[in-house]
């Protein structure tokens, strides 16, 4: 953006303020030559998808195999089609695109591709997402275009593993990325921002804003402030502090639907929160619209189970509402008894547990004073204790605690390391020693069936499972709230998985056009 | 002048057994912090990935090793000059801090040159009018700054310059969005974060030459300069101040930590990418190599304006003997 149009801008958010009526100045400022700046809250630790860098297809410097479209489908990116799966599921083959070029000139071979998967699986390079792509026992490329995954057991997912970004072969670049994505790296200052430049040659055609800037603010109000005065173009901001944008004239402010939840984990040997009852009643009483109204300013919805209701693996059976009088008698069919001091009692026990949320964290701060103070209508006393993650996780075995997972890909994400009983205790798989063996069968059944139509049965009979054995009460799902200034076709907002920094609706901008 | 550098050699040679002292202090509370290091590596992810990837990377960094024994690893890289790997962001230390440090200098550079002659200005207007209505709000003014944190002020400046008024920058190091670093452009984006910094700092600054100028104005040679009948500009700055301005020296000097602190927090809030703001990074990523390095740096500025603070004591006032060994 021009130095003027800059001040014009910031000039027009001011008057905004008195007049709440204000046109940011449109056409050839936003033309397709301009530069696009995103406020992103958070810097990368590095730009190698091999140490984790946006592995979800996010990355823009980068294709994986496949892509994901907003829709959550996979289409093939540097693969030329879908891949073949041999029929006892352990053999996944790949056939590669031609004429597939890095940004430097050099020829993507199906080496490039071994090299990236085995440094990911190399213990020494500290890989942040080693154990996501565990199943993998090798990569090989027999010849310059195919390439075969050997998996230790039929893994499913695979497919969606596969949108990790290829890097050219024998080199860990960190800061100065070389890919094949729609963006070429040009810059990055650290702690200010990364210019990246259109791909003119991409394969999948060149992008529309030819220059686009990643700048970085981590103070949520800092950002706010900057995108009001026309510094950024975009931005991810929290749910209150967009609200200033909403209805303003050149702003639009996007609500994408995540599948990133928050929920209360119990421990199951633990001797109140081990008792079913009490773990139904609680999710009765609690009230999620009001935490959804209150606490996410709107931005979120309620949560009954563990898959975002926005994914076609959702079971719509898994619902529930807040009804503190069926929860009392829950309770009281159970034993636990109202005593004099309006705390429940069972055999001499009181009703009582501590719920434990990280303390830097202000909206599970808020979810766990909330359900806390749901809890003690129905007269469950439930402690609020706010510590760091070192502090909760030995304890996450005694004590309840809010937790946050979800992703949108495939079901078996995470879940399988949640609720199968081969995890119990170890870190923060399973803290809460869940042991269901019809649940460890339907898991095993969705990560190895190839058989779409088999997944969904088994993830829909597991949801079902979750619900009745009340392993988690689950409370929200966030909304991601971003701000876009400026009129763009092609803007797609899809479910957002927990990372969104250019992943999310960020992830579609090389398919952004300026409106005209 | 062979006094001022038999001082500096002492003060040097003091400084190894301080500097040494300081990594020793720094390993034992980085031992003792609660906070585990390949938790804070691994981020979010920290809670999606198995045990045996979280011990791999434990044995990988050494942390599985005895505690003396890391010790003397790191001990010995440093010596060596080899600072090591930051852990958060992958990349070799001396690197980070290299492509920092000269933002950093700049800014807090500008600063410190900006605070200085403009509270030498304000505190002996203060002073030479004493007691008037410009006295009583330089005054006030100084205790209110005192009293803000320099994180508000920040905002305060951005809204006001940057969002009200639209004629500076709001932050970064350039135009978020151009694409190559211009000095003109640099220049703009240093003038809010400079003068907060300076301003920020500067109220104990005003306070101490107001006073100092009116004790002096209360001296013989003053009286004496003015019953010379000697023009009031020359008895102020020729007469007064020079001679209230000594103490003030060392006072710049043992300052040095709170131009650091304020640094950090102004690096913060204006996006500038300068060592302070990555010290914060580290400090939360519980990067041990960033982290240590940095607090080494720190400890240098410190040790280095005190130095410089007494050179130019001993150089202003003859009367100093240095060490007295002088």
């Amino acid at each position: 953006m021009t130095q003027s149009l800059r001040r014009s801008a910031a000039l027009c958010a001011v008057l905004a303020l008195f007049a709440a009526a204000c046109s940011v100045p449109q056409g050839p400022a936003d033309a397709p030559d301009d530069t696009f700046v995103i406020g992103l809250s958070s810097e990368f630790d590095n730009l190698s998808p091999v140490l984790g860098f946006s592995p979800d297809g996010g990355s823009l410097f980068f294709d994986g195999l496949m892509s994901r479209s907003p829709d959550l489908t996979l289409k093939p990116a540097l693969a030329a089609g879908q891949p073949e799966v041999a029929g006892d599921g352990k053999t996944v083959t790949f056939t590669l695109k031609e004429g597939l070029r890095f940004h430097d000139g050099k020829q993507l071979t199906s080496e490039d591709v071994e090299y990236t998967y085995e440094a990911l699986l190399d213990p020494a390079n500290n890989s942040t997402i080693r154990s996501d792509y565990a199943a993998i026992k090798e990569v090989r490329a027999p010849d310059p275009r195919t390439v075969v995954f050997e998996l230790k057991h039929a893994y499913a997912p695979l497919v969606q593993r596969t949108t990790l970004g290829i890097v050219p072969k024998g080199t860990l670049e960190k800061t100065k990325p070389v890919g094949t994505g729609p963006y070429r790296f040009v810059s990055w200052t650290p702690g200010d921002k990364i210019v990246l430049e259109a791909n003119k040659e991409y394969w999948g055609g060149a992008p529309a804003i030819s220059k686009l800037v990643l700048a970085f603010a981590p103070d949520d109000n800092v950002r706010a402030t900057r995108l009001r005065a026309g510094d950024f173009d975009a931005s991810v901001l929290p749910p209150k502090a967009a609200a200033q944008f909403r209805g303003q004239q050149g702003v639009t402010v996007y609500d994408v639907p995540s599948a990133d939840y928050r929920a209360i984990l119990f421990p199951m040997t633990h001797p109140v929160t081990g008792d079913r009852a009490v773990r139904e009643a609680f999710g009765l009483a609690v009230d999620r619209q009001a935490m959804v109204d209150a606490i996410l300013a709107g931005s979120g919805t309620p949560a009954y189970g563990p898959i975002s209701p926005d994914t076609k693996w959702h079971n719509p059976e898994v619902t529930g509402e807040t009804n503190p009088e069926q929860a009392k008698k829950v309770l009281d069919e159970a034993g636990w008894r109202e005593a004099g001091d309006g705390i429940r009692e069972k055999d001499g026990r009181k009703a009582e547990f501590t719920l434990m949320y990280p303390a830097g964290d202000s909206l599970r701060k808020e979810l766990a004073l909330a359900a806390a103070s749901d809890a003690k209508k129905i007269g469950l006393r439930v402690e609020p204790a706010g510590l760091d993650w070192d502090a909760i996780e030995p304890r996450l075995g005694e004590d309840a605690a809010v937790m946050g997972y979800g992703s949108p890909y495939d079901p078996d994400y995470v879940n399988y390391e949640l609720f199968h009983s081969d995890f119990k205790g170890k870190g923060f798989f399973n803290p809460g020693l869940y042991d269901n063996p019809e649940a460890d069968k339907l898991l095993e059944k969705g990560r190895s069936a190839g058989d779409e139509a088999t997944r969904e049965q088994a993830y829909s009979d597991l949801q079902k499972i979750i619900k009745d054995d009340q392993v988690y009460s689950y409370l929200v799902f966030l909304k991601h709230v971003y701000v876009i200034r400026g009129k763009y076709d092609g803007i797609l907002p899809g479910v957002d998985g927990h990372e969104h920094a250019t992943g999310g609706l960020f992830a579609g901008l090389p398919a952004w056009k300026p409106a005209t | 002048m062979r006094a001022v550098l038999r001082m500096v050699a002492w003060r040097v040679a003091f400084a190894v057994p301080l500097l040494v002292i300081v990594t020793i202090v720094m390993f034992a509370l980085a031992q003792a912090s609660p906070f585990d290091p390949v938790r804070q590596y691994l981020g979010e992810r920290a809670l999606v990935t198995s045990p045996e990837v979280v011990e791999a990377i434990r044995a990988n960094w050494g942390l599985d090793r005895p505690v003396l024994e890391q010790y003397a690893t790191w001990f010995g890289n440093l010596v060596s000059g080899e600072l090591g790997e930051s852990r958060s962001l992958h990349r070799p230390v001396t690197e980070i801090i290299g492509e920092r440090l000269g933002w950093t200098l700049l800014a807090t550079g500008s600063a410190l040159v900006l605070m200085f002659a403009g509270s030498l200005v304000v505190g002996t207007l203060a002073a030479w009018r004493r007691g008037s209505w410009l006295d009583r709000v330089i005054t006030g003014g100084a205790f209110a700054n005192e009293s803000a944190p320099v994180f508000w002020l920040g905002l305060l400046a951005i809204w006001i310059f940057a969002v009200t008024l639209g004629w500076l920058p709001a932050g970064g190091l350039t135009d978020a969005a151009s694409t190559t670093i211009s000095p003109g452009d640099v220049a703009a984006h240093l003038i809010l974060p400079v003068t907060v910094l300076a301003i920020s700092q500067s109220s104990w600054l005003v306070l101490y030459v107001r006073e100092s100028v009116i004790g002096v104005l209360r001296e013989d040679f003053v009286i004496g300069a003015r019953a010379r009948g000697l023009r009031e500009r020359t008895v102020i700055v020729r007469h007064a101040l020079r001679s209230a301005l000594l103490p003030f020296l060392t006072l710049l000097g043992a300052r040095m930590p709170e131009l650091v602190t304020g640094a950090i927090l102004v690096e913060t809030v204006f996006s500038w990418p300068g060592v302070a703001a990555a010290s914060v990074q580290a400090a939360l990523a519980v990067d041990f190599p960033l982290l240590a390095a940095l607090t080494l740096l720190g400890t240098a500025a410190v040790l280095a304006g005190n130095l410089l603070a007494d050179i130019a004591y001993t150089v202003a006032d003859p009367r100093v003997r240095t060490l007295g060994v002088g």
